[in-house]
């Protein structure tokens, strides 16, 4: 697949007629972390897509990767302070040459390993057996499809990418994923447009539904996830004229009672140059953690990291809206 | 200059600084036909979309376009909403037809 789009590296972030503090503010809420039970790792910005929504501006143009010194480091804060989840994602995680030793030290350490896979991957050289790899490894495989359409999904993913990923699907099923107990296969919905995701019970009926039916493929849960206006994602706004009245769509749907669940509050994010942030837009925004707590993985420890404030921008908008938004889907009713 | 201005639909509620107790009892029942019901949201928006493609108004398509999405519709079965209000409303241009053949066949011998 081709990269026909422009890497944006700086823009100006999207605006809200309210700051997302002051929101906050309104409803006697302060956002700060409670734990560190996630760490999300960022291996780089290296992708064999390059997708109309990524807000990571990930394409197979990006050199920026992670380096064997840095996932060392990781390894070394996993295996430290015991954490319980290391969430990989990228770009296509898959191809940073230290993915596999993080996924198989980690799961040595005892840690639940998620990683965010975009299917098509599998189709890359070298990375056939990956289904494979993933069940050996027991990972818990989180893939993008934004829609059961062959449409939609190549609109938002690229020209192709409905045919491919519907094989990769076949294939994680074909070795128990989806199916067989401890081997789970996660689905990710993106509006592929300007607008808000549609509750995620009804559209994960609906998935399971056509998914089986027309594909004969299985999966266990659907993630309903906004899209977050950063980079590429913004670009789209500003060239269709959708920002002000996308940005407006956020504000209007923030639900107070989502915010008790955000992502940012358990988890820490690192960039593939072992900066932490308190989430992966905050990380392309390049907003780090905020400057009394610890930068980089080399530094890391939770205990300086919990109840830190967590640092905010108009994207945050985009996890407050309707039924909320985070990597594991809606986070309210 | 045109009569139709997209900012004017966020302007809805300015109807009601005339008369607001009338527009206090149409929005209550404007937004109680929205909820889940014996038909889920998503039916009553493509109903909604339907019906404001055959009244033509653009509010109206604007705001069901984006409801019918945001309750897991797509472009196929939303087109399919519209093409059956249209239907309809082309039907219920042609029966009046009849109404002509009567008319002809009274002063027709």
């Amino acid at each position: 697949m081709r990269n026909e789009l422009p890497i944006i590296e700086r823009e100006s972030p999207a605006r809200a007629a309210v700051s997302f503090d002051e929101k906050l503010a309104r409803y006697n809420l302060d956002l700060r972390a409670v734990t560190v039970d996630t760490l999300q790792i960022n291996v780089g910005k290296l992708c064999n897509q390059a997708c109309k929504h990524c807000h990571v501006d990930a394409s197979p143009k990006r050199t920026e990767i992670m380096s064997s010194e840095t996932a060392e480091q990781i390894l070394a804060a996993i295996r430290r302070f015991k954490i319980p989840t290391l969430d990989i994602t990228g770009g296509a995680p898959e191809l940073n040459a230290s993915f596999r030793r993080l996924v198989s030290e980690s799961r040595a350490a005892g840690t639940r390993v998620i990683v965010r896979h975009n299917l098509t991957v599998m189709f890359e050289n070298g990375q056939e057996d990956l289904p494979e790899f993933f069940r050996g490894n027991q990972v818990e495989v989180v893939s993008s499809l934004p829609y059961f359409l062959q449409q939609q999904t190549d609109a938002q993913r690229g020209q192709g990418v409905f045919d491919k990923s519907i094989e990769a699907l076949r294939r994680l099923n074909a070795v128990g994923y989806g199916i067989e107990d401890g081997l789970v296969l996660n689905l990710v919905y993106n509006p592929t447009g300007a607008f808000l995701p549609a509750a995620q019970a009804a559209l994960e009926t609906d998935f399971k539904r056509e998914m089986k039916t027309r594909y004969d493929i299985f999966f266990n849960n659907l993630f309903t996830i906004t899209n977050m206006p950063i980079k590429r994602f913004l670009g789209y706004l500003r060239r269709s004229g959708n920002e002000e009245r996308y940005m407006q769509k956020l504000l209007d749907a923030f639900n107070p009672s989502t915010v008790e669940n955000l992502m940012c509050r358990n988890l820490i994010s690192v960039d593939w140059t072992g900066r932490l942030f308190d989430c992966d837009f905050n990380q392309m925004l390049d907003l780090s953690v905020e400057g009394n707590a610890p930068q980089t993985i080399a530094e890391f420890n939770p205990e300086k990291l919990n109840y830190r404030r967590i640092v905010t921008g108009a994207h945050c908008f985009g996890c407050t809206a309707g039924s909320g938004s985070s990597c594991g889907g809606a986070v309210a009713e | 200059m045109h009569y139709y201005n997209e900012e004017d639909l966020a302007r809805f509620g300015e109807i009601g600084k005339a008369r607001p107790d009338l527009f206090e009892k149409f929005m209550a029942w404007y937004q109680a036909c929205q909820e889940d019901g014996a038909l889920s949201k998503r039916e009553k928006a493509l109903i909604g979309l339907a019906v404001s493609v055959v009244v033509q108004c653009p509010y109206c398509i604007d705001a069901y376009t984006q409801s019918s999405l945001e309750n897991g519709s797509n472009i196929e079965q939303m087109t399919e909403a519209m093409h059956l209000a249209s239907a309809i409303r082309g039907g219920a241009a042609l029966i009046h037809g009849i109404q002509s053949h009567n008319a002809h066949d009274k002063i027709s011998m």
